[in-house]
């Protein structure tokens, strides 16, 4: 394998959990409910993941674990601001807290086990044509997992009737109530599809790009995820190129040092947070662009008295 | 019967006040539960985290030592978040400050004189500030969310201490370990409370408390804060200057979350390290919030939550169970006390299931 393809391949792995969680944010977003917990989820769901595959020893229990151990978390959160009402920002910050000392708890005893990660699917013949083989027809199953769900979601995002009623009840809670839909079941169904994909996030990092439990391994990815939906002003397409961006800020910390400059790693390392920075200040900049492209009930609580 | 939640005519005040102990309550209810899960008597575990931890003068004074950082930033944060000012980058701008405050005691090594300590408290708080300006600059400037930039600059921050500690800070004679060297007697807090590890740290956060409750009972600009958190149309109205309050609100935060980091490198730790603060920056939040962002109910809420925090560590000697437990029992705290605050603005009624035919009642008045 060439240098380019071998960069393109590790690109596209480091994107890969940033484009679960942060689809599944984009939907719960487009719903008109902010969940701040999306690190605590990843999380969770990593360690579950992570738990079940090595002690059943099959990777796929692990990942439908994961997705399960994810959307539980949501669900916390979900009752709290859906039926509790309780303030949205709040509420995502105490899932992630919560989230990162769980998921310590649980992983207590898997911080020395190793799995054998996923091999990639190796489509005979077609995944030996140079450089665009092994991108096209050699990547782990995950990550074509991570390709169909993106189409899934633009096409109910934008094509099905649902998906206009979900952005409807975003856009305005209270029309879409009088017209007669349940605007709380639907976002507890937004909320519970955002943590579930938040959950295949963490154990794509889990099970698969590491494989390995590491106490708070996501290490701000959930963040630069909710980071990635502001970035791509709420547009599936763009969180795609959003995640390989950062995927690709990540690998680079790494190629650095093996070309030889000599940076301290600790600076290397800022890259990806500071790319996010950067990014959000750029996208912000212009207040329009984000006033005309956020759902406009975004991170209020719905109550039909209101 | 069925059971309806519906709004109240005005938000109860009582329930403003219970729902904090209500929420305590349930947590302690859902250790009991967890304990017993685990398969261990609920009530060594309770005596495990809640009363060997503060037996004796000594336990006294690490409650002390933990609240005080926990109280001095969230009354910091408690300004903001008033105003709806999110500032969750408290863990990096006390890192940030007890950097800057760590650089000068390293500076001033070996060197005495009573300028030393104000001098390292201050250009801790300016740390912190400093840290808490770009948040509060790309936001006012360029309208970027302050939650996702404050956040991001906790990991940087850490990273800018572990820079400086595996490099130019580790200390020469120190067989490489990344640490700096020992700070001086003079660049110490001393010591307030004799046999324990209480240090002058604690005033300073009494101090904040003081300092907070007056700016936001008694200033102009704290009733504009306020007024901007409940009502932020009524307050763009009244003309309140928006940009001057989130950089009060950050600033504020980031000096208290400053000073807090330099009491801990300038007291408990006594050197700077890879990482100087156990999550106090997150937990805060949580102190902020059970505290009902008021100066006292923070003071009450940072005791609780540092006794969780010495109650995992005794709980981790005592009955083997991972630190890690506090984390979870801080979250679970957070969790109730969002569910209980329902019953500030809502109450539940139960109603005749439709069809039945009771006469109907008068609307009643509302608590």
């Amino acid at each position: 394998m060439d240098t380019f393809t071998a960069i393109v391949l590790a690109t596209l792995g480091a994107g890969t959990p940033l484009v679960f969680a942060a689809l599944g944010e984009l939907v719960t977003e487009k719903s008109g409910v902010l969940n701040l917990g999306v690190e605590g989820m990843m999380l969770v769901g990593a360690v579950c993941g992570f738990a079940v595959a090595a002690d059943s020893g099959s990777i796929w229990l692990g990942v439908l674990t994961a997705v399960v151990a994810g959307a539980a978390m949501a669900l916390v959160f979900a009752v709290l601001t859906l039926t509790f009402q309780a303030n949205q920002v709040a509420s995502g910050l105490a899932l992630t807290i919560f989230g990162i000392g769980l998921s310590a708890f649980i992983g207590l005893n898997y911080t020395s086990v190793a799995l054998d990660g996923m091999d990639p699917i190796q489509i005979p013949v077609l995944s030996d044509i140079p450089v665009v083989g092994p991108l096209l027809f050699g990547l782990d199953p995950l990550m074509y997992l991570s390709f169909a769900l993106f189409g899934a979601v633009t096409w109910f995002l934008y094509r099905s009737k649902a998906g206009l009623l979900l952005r409807g009840i975003g856009e305005a809670p209270h029309s879409a109530h009088a017209i007669g839909y349940p605007v709380i079941r639907i976002r507890y169904l937004a909320v519970l599809f955002g943590g579930a994909m938040a959950g295949l996030g963490g154990a794509y990092l889990a099970l698969v790009y590491t494989p390995l439990w590491v106490e708070e391994m996501t290490a701000g990815r959930g963040w630069i995820a909710l980071a990635l939906v502001v970035f791509s002003t709420w547009r599936p397409g763009r969180v795609m190129l959003g995640a390989y961006l950062f995927g690709g800020v990540t690998i680079l910390q790494f190629h650095v040092q093996g070309l030889g400059i000599d940076l301290p790693s600790q600076l290397l390392s800022m890259l990806p947070y500071l790319a996010t920075i950067i990014v959000l200040v750029l996208i912000s900049r212009d207040i329009n662009t984000i006033r005309l492209n956020a759902p406009a009930s975004i991170g209020q609580a719905f109550h039909p008295s209101n | 019967m069925r059971i309806r939640i519906e709004p109240r005519a005005q938000p109860s005040r009582l329930m403003g006040w219970l729902s904090p102990l209500l929420a305590v309550v349930l947590t302690l209810v859902t250790g009991f539960l967890f304990s017993a899960f685990l398969g261990m008597s609920p009530v060594d575990a309770f005596h495990a985290f809640f009363v060997a931890p503060i037996d004796d003068l000594y336990g006294l004074g690490e409650l002390g030592v933990k609240a005080a950082p926990l109280a001095l930033i969230a009354v910091g944060l408690a300004i903001g978040f008033r105003s709806n000012v999110w500032n969750i980058g408290a863990e990096g701008q006390l890192t940030f400050g007890a950097l800057v405050g760590g650089g000068v005691a390293l500076w001033a090594y070996e060197m005495e004189g009573a300028w030393i300590l104000p001098t390292m408290i201050l250009a801790g708080a300016l740390g912190g500030m400093a840290w808490a300006s770009i948040p509060a600059f790309l936001r006012t400037r360029f309208n970027t969310n302050e939650i996702l930039v404050s956040l991001m600059l906790n990991y940087v921050a850490l990273l800018c201490l572990s820079y400086m500690v595996h490099g130019p800070w580790r200390d020469p004679e120190g067989f490489n370990f990344p640490e700096s060297r020992l700070f001086s007697e003079s660049a110490m807090l001393p010591i307030i409370l004799e046999d324990t590890r209480l240090h002058a740290g604690a005033l300073l956060a009494l101090v904040a408390v003081v300092l907070g409750w007056v700016f936001v009972k008694k200033s102009f600009i704290g009733y504009q804060m306020q007024v901007a958190g409940l009502a932020d149309t009524a307050a763009r109205y009244a003309g309140f200057n928006r940009k001057r309050m989130i950089w009060m609100g950050l600033l504020i935060g980031g000096a208290a979350a400053g000073i807090a980091g330099l009491s801990e490198v300038a007291g408990p730790i006594g050197q700077l390290l890879p990482s100087v603060s156990p999550g106090y920056g997150y937990a805060a939040i949580i102190v902020a919030f059970v505290g009902r962002l008021h100066p006292v109910g923070i003071l009450l809420a940072s005791l609780l939550m540092s006794l969780l925090y010495l109650g995992g560590e005794s709980a981790q000697m005592e009955l083997g169970l991972p630190s890690a437990v506090t984390g979870v029992f801080q979250g679970v705290l957070l969790f109730y006390l969002l569910a209980a605050d329902l019953f500030i603005n809502f109450r539940i009624r139960a109603v005749a299931p439709p069809g039945s035919r009771s006469p109907s009642k008068p609307a009643e008045a509302s608590s």
